[in-house]
């Protein structure tokens, strides 16, 4: 009896002991998911298991989670030029309606590991949250009479943050544009400043014994890295160490900066930005091919070392990992034999998730930041659709699902009021849609 | 008298001046000293900046949609962009361009104390409104002062815009008010 009782105190101890040490090792690194409380929204999964970068430490206060929210959003709510900034709700005036939506911390609106009730853009509210302060807007605006709180935000409407993209006189402006603008096309790209002299494959200074460096060196001769005087040793020497065979995203920034940055706010480059692995297909939450599913995201993984064929990245690099609907649908859209003919006319899927725009200091530069105007979409029609296409159609298309799985192959069968609404208003007609002759 | 005992306390002034005894200067005497800084600064960009170069060399517009436009921003939105500045660095105070008729539905009278001194200093020209407020369980001094239509440009923008409620404005009149609200709360 006593050995048995020996052996079950044992073997219990030693059971704990294991567990303890699981549960210990699990503190660290990738396994720290075993302990989050809830499934975490798509924006944040990917550096899920690094807690502190949003509770900063142990049982974290509200404020240093707002803190943290800030650090990595404020330059977008910034940029956004926010409509509901938190200014507004610490106001002491708008004391009433902060008690009934308190969006002084972004945690009101945007709760974590919720999944159950968390929606587009990790909003975490009922859809119909803008009537907890404008509940009176039909008085203001009665072409809004009978239309659901919840469409308040419907493509080519409102957002809460970020209202640049459209507003009554712009819709009332580009109203009678075509669907297809006679010139369509998107702005040149500001080229950066060259390190150097033109160099000749001769001039390669890569050490001796260095695996593949004679193919990497014919590519590399005929890109615009060579005869804008950038060396081998300027990619593949950082810091003490004398030779890297790899080259880290920090590496390109030093000439690339602003396409870094871009590339660290989006969901290619998020991992990066909080010192992780690379991100991989693996974990993404859209479609992704099999065969893509353990490819590790720098920069080279869509630029290809060392070819760095921008063509090649803005195409063939998105539809090497993704295979969502919209993703399979756009070899044969309009976009994309437009593209084909490589007459500066087409759309390749960087053309409209990493834009053209231009820099704080002017100069035009793809932004990598691919998320950023999808968030929401509509985002879009000023940055990417009005390029090519009329403010109407822009709007309609995008907030047309079907559309926009079928990669804009065909007409928008969604109409949205914005444009006529405002047209009817400033010429002082009926503000009378359509819903509101309906309502009782 | 609370508002004799209660005052603003000013950091860092006592030991500037080298003294061991706290130094405070009263609520209404901080709201007039920050809203003759707020009036002056507006009156300075709305005459030297705004109209100088939009309407007397005609060098570049001001607009609503200064982004787009690429403009000046207007008078009235320069001054709100610096209110949400300081709110954001937590100053001690904060500060609204209101009116009983603004474009903009949002910047209406939204307290007991807004609405009547928006009321009083249109009532009463040169006079300036105080209160003592309580908002969310926290007490506030709260001050409105008359803010008048200063240049034609005021009065033509105001005049012709689609959102104003009102078209009849005329040079030199109280189109709305200022107020300056300071926490009286520790």
């Amino acid at each position: 009896m006593t050995s048995l009782s020996s052996l079950l105190t044992i073997t219990g101890g030693a059971v704990a002991v294991t567990i303890a040490a699981y549960l210990g090792s699990a503190l660290r690194g990738e396994r720290r998911t075993l302990f989050l409380p809830g499934e975490t929204s798509p924006g944040h999964r990917q550096i899920e298991m690094r807690c502190e970068l949003c509770h900063r430490e142990s049982f974290a206060s509200a404020d240093d989670i707002q803190s943290a929210c800030v650090e990595c959003h404020g330059d977008e709510l910034r940029e956004a030029n926010d409509s509901h900034p938190r200014s507004k709700f610490t106001d002491p005036r708008n004391a009433e309606r902060t008690a009934l939506l308190d969006a002084t911390r972004c945690a009101t609106c945007h709760a974590e590991h919720v999944p159950e009730r968390t929606g587009p853009m990790g909003v975490t509210l009922a859809g119909d949250y803008c009537a907890l302060c404008h509940p009176d807007i039909a008085e203001e605006r009665p072409s809004h009479r009978g239309a659901s709180f919840a469409s308040c935000a419907s493509s080519g409407c409102h957002n809460f943050h970020d209202n640049r993209a459209l507003y009554e006189d712009f819709l009332v402006e580009h109203a009678e544009e075509p669907s297809l603008l006679a010139v369509a096309r998107v702005p040149e790209r500001t080229r950066i400043a060259a390190l150097g002299a033109p160099l000749a494959a001769g001039a390669h200074d890569a050490p001796a014994g260095v695996a593949g460096v004679e193919r990497a060196v014919v590519e590399w001769s005929d890109t615009t890295h060579a005869r804008a005087g950038v060396n081998c040793s300027d990619c593949h020497v950082a810091g003490e160490k004398p030779w890297s065979e790899t080259v880290d995203p920090g590496a390109c920034g030093r000439c690339h900066d602003a396409e870094l940055r871009g590339f660290e706010r989006g969901r290619h480059g998020m991992r990066h930005a909080a010192d992780l692995s690379p991100m991989q297909p693996a974990r993404s939450v859209l479609a992704m091919r099999d065969d893509a599913s353990e490819r590790s995201l720098d920069c080279a993984a869509c630029h290809a070392s060392h070819a760095f064929d921008v063509r090649r990245a803005a195409v063939e690099a998105c539809l090497g990992c993704h295979e969502d609907d919209h993703s399979r649908a756009y070899p044969g859209s309009p976009h994309a034999l437009a593209w084909e003919k490589s007459d500066g006319s087409g759309v390749s899927c960087a053309t409209c998730h990493l834009p053209r725009a231009a820099n704080t200091d002017g100069a035009i530069q793809a932004q990598h930041g691919q998320n950023d105007n999808l968030r929401p979409n509509e985002k879009m029609i000023r940055s990417v659709c009005m390029s090519c296409h009329g403010l109407a159609f822009s709007i309609d298309a995008l907030a047309d699902p079907a559309l926009i799985r079928s990669n804009f192959n065909g007409k928008p069968r969604v109409h949205v009021e914005s444009i006529d609404w405002a047209r009817r208003r400033l010429t002082a007609e009926s503000e009378s849609p359509s819903h509101q002759e309906e309502a009782p | 008298m609370r508002r004799i005992v209660t005052v603003v306390w000013v950091a860092g002034f006592t030991l500037a001046c080298g003294g061991t005894e706290s130094v405070g200067v009263p609520p209404r005497t901080m709201a007039d000293a920050l809203h003759a800084v707020l009036e002056s600064d507006r009156t300075v960009y709305t005459r030297n900046v705004v109209n100088r170069l939009q309407n007397e060399e005609q060098v570049i517009k001001a607009s609503e949609h200064w982004k787009d436009d690429k403009a000046l921003p207007l008078p009235a939105q320069m001054f709100r962009m610096g209110s949400e500045m300081v709110a954001e660095k937590n100053a001690g105070f904060t500060y609204a361009l209101i009116s009983l008729w603004p474009v903009n539905k949002q910047n209406v009278a939204r307290t007991e104390a807004e609405e009547k001194g928006l009321r009083f200093v249109a009532d009463n020209p040169g006079q300036n409104y105080y209160a003592d407020e309580e908002l969310a369980g926290k007490k506030y001094f709260t001050a409105v002062y008359a803010d008048k239509a200063i240049s034609a440009a005021c009065v033509a923008c105001h005049n012709a815009h689609k959102d104003s409620p009102r078209t009849d404005f005329e040079l030199n009149e109280v189109m709305g008010g200022v107020v300056v609200r300071i926490p009286l709360d520790s």
